[in-house]
């Protein structure tokens, strides 16, 4: 089945997890699991508290390694030893907490770490290619000379993602974007990952909000408690099954029956078999 | 209609077009964002010049030789030595760390000047290079420790206090006092050297035109980008009233004994921080990583090699400190770098404006900072006031400085600056 939604998507894989596993001593964080995303294509991670989603980010963006498994990015297979690795193969993490210097400016912030010229700040180049960026974005930052202390939250969020996309990744990893953000600064943010979808880039989306899953994801993967527990694609699911899911109330003879009965659209069991 | 848009760039600058923005450019609208910072609570230089006019305003009634020429030309002497490693703790400062321990290092690098050249009689160059070193490796090695084991910066240097303090005393010997000949061009630099009066006309003239070649380069190099940029006409009116302002200063310090080249080190070694810290990627991750340093981990900043580079300067600079104070004194003995050479340092920064909770203040702070310290020390010593009025007056503007940058610290954050 899921050679299915690979079909489906009629996109080349850009990154396919299988079968990692990790644990933080005798807790096992991640059992056994899969992910695939594709170029263009909004993948949805979602769960509830401890299902896994924060510990596989980290394994995406290098701040923990997996003990097992493999991660074929590009259909090859690599291995994510640390943050800069994850940066080099084309994985950007925007975290929840953004990781912004509010003492700096928003150019300060989006550049931080790769400036233009290091000896002698080229502040003008930097300044022309933060515009770009943001205008491609449709961002609505007033000034980029203005200390990020300034920004409201969804501005905050944009500057992060934009400053993910300066190190031009195939894949964006967004935690919990929305989280914390008004209904316009929500509305922004999702608008800001339809964006990134255009561009072609594949993004992975943490989210507890289903309305936001529903509104821009292509395809939901359940996690919970550290294992997958659904791959649905977003337009023919119901937000009840997704949250039956996250919750755990499929994972019973009736529900499994019931999705057996439908039309293939239940949680489906992943396998290597594609 | 395309290039309508490009030819008025004044009114669609890239940067501009954003309908919330309100107009800021122009003299007018410059005077305006002027007020806006200040409201909101980004003094900059503001307090400092202010605190300053009060000052010399005061001494100047209490005592009028205070504001003679001659004593302003030993206000920069003595400013410069303390002046150097006011520097270094605002290079630390903007880690949102803290070095206790330049007063040390600086007492340790006088003597290991003068055992160096006077019991050992090496090469001036040699002293200085060895004194150098000396600074860089007492403050790698605080930056070792810190990254290493995690220990406050706050103790390592306070322990470095104590036992370079002790190894300053050792080295200095059981008379605990060794005189620099006069003959040494460290002394005669250090008390002697003045900088002719034409040359010091040229120097202000050349700071000057430096000033407008920098402003009008970046703003023609902006404006070819589609920014906004500063008219020529502002930047002609920088360039001249540094002319002015500083034109004055040196004629005025000219009819005595003018700018002496120590002072001259000060201005040029807080010209090249401030360059390092505005315009270098290191300058820029030193802010970084002390507004958020886990923002400038995750962002590939080495912010353990930030640390110790930035320890490494705040020694480095202590030494040289030390070095020069040890020249202006032609000796070094157990009290040099003791008393309120630290403190003196620390405030200095302060009261500049450099902010105690790290990633706020520029190399600029330490000039204006040592110039208030040394004003009032200066001036409360022409009263024939000891050193126990200097101490209290001192430590008031001290709590004065810090408490103004909680407060405008609170006012920022409320006002949305960082």
């Amino acid at each position: 089945m899921s050679s299915e939604t690979i079909a489906a998507a009629g996109s080349p894989q850009l990154l396919s997890l299988r079968g990692i596993n990790k644990s933080f001593g005798a807790v096992a964080a991640l059992m056994d699991i899969e992910l695939d995303v594709a170029e263009g294509e909004v993948v949805a991670v979602v769960g509830d508290n401890g299902a896994g989603k924060s510990t596989l980010v980290k394994v995406l963006s290098g701040v923990h390694s997996a003990d097992s498994g493999t991660i074929a990015f590009e259909g090859r297979d690599v291995t994510i030893s640390s943050p800069a690795a994850a940066q080099h193969l084309g994985i950007a993490t925007v975290f929840q907490d953004l990781a912004l210097c509010d003492n700096l400016t928003v150019v300060d912030n989006l550049f931080l770490g790769r400036e233009i010229s290091p000896l002698r700040l080229n502040e003008v180049a930097m300044e022309v290619r933060s515009w770009e960026l943001l205008r491609q974005l449709s961002a609505k930052i007033p000034s980029v000379r203005t200390p990020i202390a300034a920004l409201s939250g969804g501005q905050r969020q944009t500057v992060a993602i934009a400053r993910s996309l300066l190190g031009d990744p195939k894949i964006v990893i967004l935690d919990e974007p929305t989280a914390a953000l008004g209904v316009a600064q929500t509305a922004e943010v999702l608008n800001l990952v339809e964006r990134l979808r255009e561009r072609g880039h594949g993004v992975i989306m943490i989210s507890h909000n289903m309305a936001d899953v529903k509104a821009v994801a292509d395809r939901v993967v359940v996690l919970r408690l550290g294992r997958n527990n659904g791959d649905f694609r977003v337009r023919d699911v119901s937000t009840e099954d997704i949250i039956a899911a996250i919750t755990g109330a499929t994972d019973n003879v009736v529900s499994r029956r019931s999705a057996a009965r439908g039309t293939g659209q239940g949680p489906t069991q992943e396998t290597d078999a594609s | 209609m395309k290039t309508k848009t490009q030819t008025a760039p004044a009114s669609l600058a890239m940067d501009l077009q954003d309908e919330r923005l309100q107009d800021r450019t122009g003299l007018k609208g410059q005077f305006q964002a002027f007020l806006d910072r200040t409201r909101s609570g980004d003094l900059g230089v503001l307090p400092v010049i202010g605190g300053l006019i009060v000052i010399w305003a005061v001494l100047q009634a209490l005592n009028p030789i205070f504001l003679s020429p001659a004593n302003l030309v030993n206000l920069t002497m003595e400013s410069s030595a303390v002046g150097i490693i006011a520097l270094g703790i605002v290079s630390v400062l903007l880690v949102a760390q803290i070095d206790l321990s330049v007063g040390s290092v600086s007492g340790l690098a006088a003597a290991v000047v003068a055992v160096t050249s006077v019991n050992m009689g090496w090469p001036v160059w040699l002293v200085i290079l060895a004194t150098v070193a000396l600074g860089a490796a007492i403050g790698w090695i605080y930056g070792q420790i810190f990254n290493r084991f995690g220990v406050p910066s706050f103790v390592i240097t306070l322990a470095g206090l104590l036992g370079f303090l002790g190894l300053q005393l050792y080295i200095l010997g059981a008379k605990g006092s060794i005189n620099l000949p006069f003959d040494s061009p460290l002394v005669y630099f250090a008390q002697l050297a003045f900088v002719p009066i034409w040359l010091s006309y040229v120097l202000v003239a050349a700071a000057a035109a430096a000033l407008f070649a920098t402003d009008y380069l970046h703003a023609r190099t902006r404006r070819n980008a589609g920014l906004s940029a500063m008219s020529t006409q502002n930047a002609a009116l920088r360039a001249v009233l540094l002319l002015v302002a500083l034109g004055l200063a040196v004629s005025y310090l000219n009819q005595s004994r003018g700018v002496g080249w120590m002072f001259i080190l000060f201005i040029a070694l807080t010209l090249i921080l401030n360059y390092l810290l505005k315009r270098t990627k290191w300058g820029r991750s030193v802010y970084a990583v002390g507004g958020n340093p886990e923002a400038a981990r995750r962002a590939g900043i080495n912010v353990q090699a930030i640390y110790t580079s930035v320890f490494i300067t705040c020694s480095t600079l202590a030494a040289v400190g030390g070095l020069l104070g040890a020249a202006r004194l032609a000796a070094a003995n157990q009290g040099s770098g003791t008393g309120d050479v630290n403190l003196n340092a620390i405030a200095a920064a302060v009261i500049g404006g450099t902010s105690l909770f790290g990633g706020r203040g520029t190399a600029f702070a330490a000039i204006l900072g040592i110039i208030v310290i040394q004003s009032i020390s200066s001036g409360l010593t022409l009263l024939n006031l000891d050193s126990s009025f200097r101490f209290m007056v001192t430590g008031v503007v001290l709590l004065l400085a810090v408490t103004l940058d909680s407060v405008s610290r609170r006012s920022r954050s409320s006002h949305g600056r960082a």
